[in-house]
C-alpha cells in the first residue's frame, strides 16, 4: 500500500511538467524542500524556529551572486549557497539552542529579522530590487538549463535528495535520539546524551536543506529578493508545515503545494491572501493540529488497530471440537 | 564641552531622546509581554497587532467620532484590551492544555488576519495624527530644543510601567497574580478565581498595548505595518532583559532605546540591528538573560 502510493507520487511528478505549468511546479518543489528542512527541526526535535527564511533567503542570494557576478556554472552556484546557509545555520543555531520553547523562537526570529537589514543596507544584494536576471546556465558546463523542462528534472532530483536525506536523518540512530530529545530532553541527558550536539547537528542540517531550497529557487525563478528573506516568510513555511503535518515525512511536502496552489489562484486578491493565511493558521491550530498527512496517518491506523483487533476476535473464538 | 567627537550637541540629545522614546514604547510593550507570559506562558504575538490597534483606534476616534487624544488615551487601552478579552476567551483558552508553541502560533495567526485586514482597507502607508494642542510646541533647553509631546510621552510611560510595577509588586491584587504565575493550582485551590485573573491579566497586557499605541500616534504614522516592525525588536528586548522581573523589564527596555539612539549618531549604519547583536552578545555572557532566571 504504501510503496503503491510512492509509485505514483513519483509517477504524477515525472509527467506534471506536462499537465502543469513547469515554473509554478518547481517553485513549489523549492518550498517543499524549504518546509522539509524546517520540519526536521520542529517536528522531530521540538525547536520551532520562527527565523527559517534567514538559511532560505541568504542562500538564494549568495547562488544568485555567484551566477550572476561571478559566472559560476549552476552546480557551483547550488553548493555555495547551500554552504552559506550551513555556515549561518551553525552561528545562528549556536547561539539559539542556548534556550528553549518559547524563547527559542524569538530568539531565531530576531536573528533572521537581523540578517534582513543586512540584507536590506548592503550593496551586494542590491537591496529593494533584490538580485534580478539570475543566469541560469549549463549544469556542469554541458547541460543547458535554459529549458524550463530541463531545469525541472534537475529540480526534481534535488527535492528528492532532500526528501531522502530527511528520510534517512529520521530513521537513524540519531533520528531517534532527536525524537528522545522532543519526548524528554532531561531523560535525554540522564541517558548521556550530548543533547546540544544533537540540537546543534539538527539545526545545522536543517538549515543546510533550507539553504539548498533557496538556492535551487534562484534558479527556478531568476530573482533572490527581500521577500525571501523577510520573517513573513518564515511564517509561511510554518503555516506549510502545520498545514501538511508536523513531525511527518509527506506532510510538509503536501502543506507546500497547498499553500503555494492557493498564493498562486488568490494573487489577484491582494492583501486578502494575508488575512486568509492567518484565518488557516488560526484553524488549524485550533482545531486541524495533526494536518493532512497526520490526519490520513491517524485514520489509516485506526483502520488497522480494528482489523487487528478484528482477527484477535477471531482467533480467540473456541475451535469446533472434533466429532 | 559637548562637542564630542565632531558631533554637535544638539543632534547628540536628539537622537538621544528619541531613543528615549523608542525605548519607552519597548519598555511598556515588553511589561505587556512578560506579564502576560507569567500567566499565560504564552508570548504573545498579537502584541503588535494590538499596538497598532491602539494606534487605530485614536484615529478613528478623531476621525469619526471627533473625539481628541485624551479621550482616545482613556477609551482605546479599554477597547483593545476587551478585543483580547475576546480572543483570550474564544481562542487562546483552548489551547492552555497543550504545547505552549501553539499559543505562540495561534497568536501569530491572529495578527496576520488583523494586519492583512488594515492594510487591505487603508494600504501600506500611513496616517497622519496630529499632536494635541495641549502639548505641542516645546522648549528650548540650552542644550538643545524639547518638544513637549516627546517628553510627555517619556515621562507618561515611566508612569504606567512604574505604576503596573506597583499593582504587581506590591498590591493585595498583584500578590495574587504572582502567586499564580508560580502556581496556578494551589491558588484555584484557595478559592481564587484563576480562568478570570488570566482573562484579565490578559486583557491588561493587551491593554497596555493599546495604550502605547495610542501615545504612538502622534509620533510615528498611524500605519498597518507599525505593529510587525516593532514587535520583533520587543521580542528581541524580551530575550535580554528576561522575563523574570518587571523592574528588569522596564530597565532593560528604556536601556536599550537609549543605546540604539547612541548608535544612530556614531554608527547610524547598525541602528537597525544593535538590538540583535546585543542579544546575540547577552545569549553568549548570560543565557538567562540580564535579569532572568533559568526556571
Amino acid at each position: 500500500m504504501k510503496r503503491l502510493a510512492l509509485a505514483a507520487a513519483l509517477a504524477v511528478a515525472l509527467v506534471a511538467p506536462f499537465a502543469a505549468y513547469p515554473v509554478f511546479v518547481m517553485t513549489a518543489l523549492c518550498f517543499a524542500i524549504f518546509a522539509c528542512a524546517f520540519n526536521l527541526l520542529v517536528g522531530y526535535v521540538g525547536l520551532l524556529s520562527f527565523g527559517h527564511a534567514a538559511y532560505f533567503g541568504f542562500a538564494s542570494y549568495v547562488t544568485a551572486y555567484a551566477l550572476k557576478q561571478w559566472g559560476v556554472t549552476p552546480e557551483v552556484g547550488i553548493v555555495l549557497g547551500t554552504g552559506a546557509g550551513t555556515l549561518l545555520g551553525l552561528v545562528f543555531g549556536a547561539l539559539a539552542i542556548r534556550r528553549q520553547g518559547i524563547y527559542f523562537a524569538m530568539i531565531t526570529l530576531a536573528l533572521s529579522q537581523m540578517l534582513y537589514f543586512y540584507a536590506l543596507q548592503v550593496k551586494w544584494t542590491g537591496g529593494e530590487d533584490g538580485i534580478q536576471a539570475v543566469p541560469r546556465g549549463a549544469l556542469f558546463g554541458v547541460l543547458d538549463l535554459g529549458s524550463d523542462l530541463t531545469m525541472y528534472y534537475v529540480v526534481l532530483a534535488i527535492f528528492l535528495f532532500c526528501l531522502a536525506v530527511v528520510y534517512r536523518a529520521i530513521h537513524s540512530p540519531f533520528g531517534q535520539v532527536l525524537k528522545a530529545i522532543r519526548e524528554n530532553e532531561p531523560r535525554a541527558v540522564s541517558l548521556g546524551y550530548d543533547v546540544d550536539r544533537y540540537k546543534l547537528l539538527a539545526f545545522v542540517l536543517s538549515a543546510a536543506l533550507a539553504g539548498l531550497g533557496g538556492s535551487t529557487k534562484a534558479l527556478v525563478t531568476h530573482i533572490a529578493s527581500l521577500t525571501d528573506i523577510q520573517w513573513q516568510m518564515s511564517g509561511e513555511v510554518v503555516l506549510m508545515t502545520l498545514v501538511g503535518g508536523l513531525g511527518t515525512v509527506a506532510g510538509p511536502v503536501a502543506g507546500a503545494f497547498v499553500i503555494v496552489t492557493m498564493q498562486n489562484y488568490l494573487a489577484t486578491l491582494g492583501e486578502w491572501v494575508m488575512v486568509i493565511q492567518g484565518a488557516i493558521f488560526v484553524v488549524v491550530v485550533l482545531a486541524f493540529r495533526r494536518g493532512i498527512a497526520g490526519e490520513i496517518i491517524a485514520v489509516w491506523k485506526l483502520r488497522r488497530a480494528r482489523r487487528i483487533e478484528l482477527e484477535a476476535e477471531e482467533a480467540i473464538l473456541p475451535p469446533v471440537p472434533p466429532r | 564641552m559637548f562637542d564630542l567627537i565632531g558631533i554637535p550637541p544638539q543632534a547628540l540629545f536628539g537622537q538621544l531622546l528619541l531613543g528615549l522614546i523608542n525605548g519607552a514604547f519597548y519598555a511598556m510593550l515588553s511589561l505587556g509581554l512578560a506579564v502576560i507570559f507569567g500567566l499565560l506562558n504564552v508570548i504573545n504575538f498579537t502584541h503588535g497587532a494590538q499596538y497598532m490597534l491602539g494606534a487605530f483606534g485614536a484615529w478613528a476616534l478623531l476621525s469619526y467620532a471627533g473625539l481628541g487624544y485624551w479621550w482616545a488615551l482613556i477609551v482605546t487601552p479599554f477597547a483593545v484590551g476587551a478585543v483580547g478579552m475576546v480572543l483570550e476567551r474564544l481562542f487562546l483558552r483552548r489551547l492552555y492544555n497543550i504545547d505552549h508553541l501553539y499559543g505562540l502560533l495561534l497568536t501569530f495567526g491572529i495578527a496576520t488576519i488583523l494586519e492583512g485586514v488594515f492594510r487591505q482597507r487603508f494600504g501600506s502607508s500611513g496616517l497622519p495624527y496630529p499632536i494635541p494642542d495641549s502639548l505641542s510646541g516645546g522648549h528650548n533647553l540650552g542644550f538643545m530644543f524639547l518638544p513637549n509631546y516627546r517628553a510627555w510621552v517619556v515621562v507618561a510611560s515611566l508612569g504606567v510601567c512604574l505604576g503596573t510595577w506597583f499593582l504587581i509588586e506590591r498590591t493585595r491584587l498583584g500578590s495574587y497574580l504572582r502567586a499564580a504565575t508560580e502556581n496556578p493550582k494551589l491558588v484555584q485551590a484557595f478559592g481564587i478565581n484563576v480562568p478570570r485573573m488570566i482573562l484579565l491579566t490578559y486583557g491588561f497586557g493587551v491593554g497596555l498595548a493599546g495604550l502605547a499605541g495610542v501615545m504612538a500616534a502622534p509620533i510615528y504614522q498611524v500605519s498597518p505595518l507599525m505593529g510587525s516592525n516593532l514587535i520583533v525588536v520587543v521580542f528581541a528586548v524580551v530575550v535580554i532583559g528576561g522575563m523574570g522581573s518587571i523592574l528588569g523589564s522596564i530597565l532593560t527596555g528604556f536601556g536599550l532605546g537609549i543605546v540604539e539612539g547612541f548608535t544612530k549618531v556614531f554608527y547610524p549604519e547598525a541602528s537597525n540591528t544593535v538590538i540583535f547583536v546585543i542579544m546575540a552578545i547577552v545569549l553568549l555572557i548570560k543565557p538567562a538573560g540580564l535579569f532572568g532566571q533559568t526556571r
